[in-house]
């Protein structure tokens, strides 16, 4: 198990170690920077002021690791724009998309399992299979697009649900259910697959030979085992979440970190830009792990003896 | 009195494959009718019918099916529901996954009499400990806590038969119970049964394959070949004059305790099992029969050797 545990470490460092490197590359790459934050009326002697002050001129590997350095440390280093640190910038911001995020995972678990279950009870009936037309569709539709669609019913013709902003609890539902529709079917998929495979088991015809109650049956017995690997890819999907908030904060008008990430890629605010990406990839890396570490938990086989 | 269990030509279907083919028997309060035959027979197939518990697929069929005279053909899944691990329990053929590997055996057994008795969970824990022990489990208490990978397959058996019995079942179906037990833990647990049958009127289908088990502990026996029932007895009659030629062959494949006769080799019967369609005419035995001719190709006629003895072949008693 530690040892398990140590590997799975190792490639979590490897993992953020890239996606630091591909943020620093990705950000150098869309022109000089001296020249976007000096503005565009600055003179030469500006810009160069500029490079200078911010240490650009600098050899772009002695840059890199000046700045991968400090990350490692916590220092994300200030923001050009705000002129903040970039650590308060993000810590203000979170909140909000993790909100986001989990209200997100809440909804597609709320209605993925309970529509996953039923495909699988229902197996092969014209409800299975429109489960998975729908489910189809639904991974094939553009997130903004959907947005869209939604505020203009709920939000404009019915006016149940603001169409912007985080002022209430009910700001979150229509982004919500957007992010949602990105896991819904990836996530109805598996449990309708891990269900029909338990319901064929060998200990679940022990279950009914017990005679125990349906409900015992599909949500004790069957939907404990078949909720292993919907745990790990639940895990997977909050981090594409949190990786399609940056669309749907702006589609919303969120002020969560994907909105920061939007906004400082316009003002080519790279310390910012660079650590939203660090940030979203390293909690991306946290969640796998820990649903390595809640599937040990659900399979008592994975605890080690 | 009407019989704990009654099947009357009782005929599972898989599609196309006819797995039994008008099976009949029955068993008796305090009685133990084992049911014997090669591999692939439908001694399985005819157990899982009776308690509805029939694979994906699997259709049955039969002209009656009661359990203390109450029609299960008519019963409703929760209705069964009532009666399996209750009144009737059944113990698999395949004790290494039949326990769910993501529960505590402890939780495995007590959720029985929890959900059919109403007892505590401290009273369901001291009856599964207690049950433990008498199946030959040491540390009863240890093995409450552990799961299923934790156990090798004979606890794996054992807790099996223990979590059958939690309910005080009046019958009892269990598929080769004792096969990964060693010769003293399976004679514990036939002592264990056997005094159920005493004291509680426990009445037992043995399925197994061992006629020396038979032997110790049927009051009867059916024989199943290809799906029929082509030969039942009281046991001593069976083992004595066996009429039907391959009841007669599979006595001759082992050496029966007390019955033994050094001067013949033991036997085997020729060829195997022929895959039984729909169809099907005459008897499925007669490709490997000594005594087959052109009449058993028709339908075959059951003959009676006595009021309690009956087989399936065209030649007479
Ligand atoms: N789920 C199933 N689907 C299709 N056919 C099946 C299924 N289960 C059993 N059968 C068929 O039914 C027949 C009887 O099988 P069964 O398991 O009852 O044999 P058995 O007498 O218990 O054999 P064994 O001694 O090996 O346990 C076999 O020919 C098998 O192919
Ligand atoms: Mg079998």
């Amino acid at each position: 198990m530690l040892r398990f545990l140590a590997r799975r470490l190792i490639v979590a460092l490897l993992v953020v170690a890239t996606v630091m490197t591909l943020a620093f590359i990705l950000t150098r790459l869309s022109g000089d920077l001296a020249v976007s934050i000096a503005g565009p009326s600055a003179t030469q002697a500006d810009v160069d002021a500029v490079r200078k002050a911010y240490g650009l001129d600098r050899p772009l590997l002695i840059q890199f690791f000046d700045w991968a350095g400090r990350a490692v440390t916590g220092d994300l280093g200030e923001s050009y724009f705000f002129k903040t640190r970039v650590a308060t910038l993000i810590g203000e911001r979170m909140p909000v998309t993790l909100t986001l995020g989990l209200t997100g995972l809440v909804i597609a678990l709320a209605v993925s399992l309970p529509l996953g279950i039923l495909a699988a009870v229902r197996e092969n009936t014209a409800f299975d299979r429109i489960v998975q037309v729908v489910a189809l569709l639904g991974q094939a539709m553009p997130s903004f697009w959907l947005g869209l669609l939604l505020m203009i019913l709920f939000g404009l013709k019915l006016g149940w649900l603001p169409i912007s902003g985080t002022d209430s609890w009910e700001s979150y539902i229509m982004p919500g259910v957007v992010l949602a529709f990105s896991a819904i079917p990836a996530l109805t998929r598996l449990t309708r697959a891990g269900m029909i495979q338990a319901m064929g088991s060998d200990y679940i015809r022990t279950a009914r030979a017990k005679g125990l109650s349906r409900a015992s049956i599909l949500l004790k017995h069957a939907l404990r085992n078949a909720a292993i690997p919907v745990v790990a890819i639940a895990a997977v999907q909050l981090g594409f979440m949190l990786g399609g908030s940056i669309v749907i904060e702006q589609v919303f008008a969120l002020h969560g970190v994907g909105f920061l990430a939007w906004e400082s890629i316009a003002k080519n605010d790279f310390p910012v830009v660079q650590s939203v990406v660090l940030v979203l990839a390293a909690i991306y890396v946290l969640l796998t792990m820990l649903a390595d570490l809640m599937n040990a938990v659900l399979d008592p086989r994975l605890r080690g003896a | 009195m009407t019989a704990l269990l009654e099947v009357d030509r009782l005929q599972v279907q898989f599609g196309a494959t006819a797995a039994v083919r008008g099976a009949s028997l029955s068993v008796a309060r305090g009685e133990t009718h084992c049911l014997v035959g090669e591999s692939g027979c439908g001694k399985s197939v005819t157990a899982l019918a009776v308690m509805n518990l029939l694979a994906r697929g699997g259709e049955r069929k039969a002209e009656r099916l009661a359990f203390e005279g109450e029609d299960l053909l008519k019963l409703s899944e929760r209705g069964m529901a009532r009666l399996r691990g209750n009144a009737m329990a059944m113990i698999f053929q395949e004790p290494m996954t039949s326990l769910n590997p993501a529960y505590t055996v402890g939780s495995q057994m007590t959720e029985v009499l929890r959900r059919h008795k109403g007892a505590s969970q401290r009273a369901a824990t001291d009856r599964a400990a207690d049950l433990l022990a008498r199946v030959g489990i040491t540390a009863p208490g240890l093995r409450l806590g552990q799961f299923p990978h934790q156990l090798s397959g004979g606890l794996r058996q054992r807790v099996m038969i223990a979590m059958a019995l939690m309910c005080e079942p009046k019958l009892l179906i269990a598929d080769e119970p004792t096969t990964a037990l060693d010769v003293t833990v399976q004679a514990q647990i036939l002592r264990l049964l056997a005094g159920l049958q005493r004291d509680l009127g426990l009445g037992l289908l043995l399925i197994t394959h061992d006629l020396g088990i038979v032997a110790r502990v049927a009051t009867r026996v059916s024989v199943m070949y290809a799906g029929e029932v082509v030969e039942s007895a009281p046991t001593a009659e069976l083992f004595a004059q066996p009429r039907h030629p391959y009841t007669q062959g599979l006595l001759r494949c082992v050496p029966v305790p007390g019955k033994i006769q050094r001067d013949q080799p033991l036997g085997a019967i020729r060829g195997t099992v022929p895959r039984v369609g729909h169809g099907f005419a005459g008897c499925a035995f007669r490709e490997r029969c000594d005594f087959a001719d052109e009449t058993c190709q028709r339908t075959i006629p059951r003959h009676s050797a006595g009021a309690t003895h009956d087989y399936l072949c065209r030649l007479p008693a």
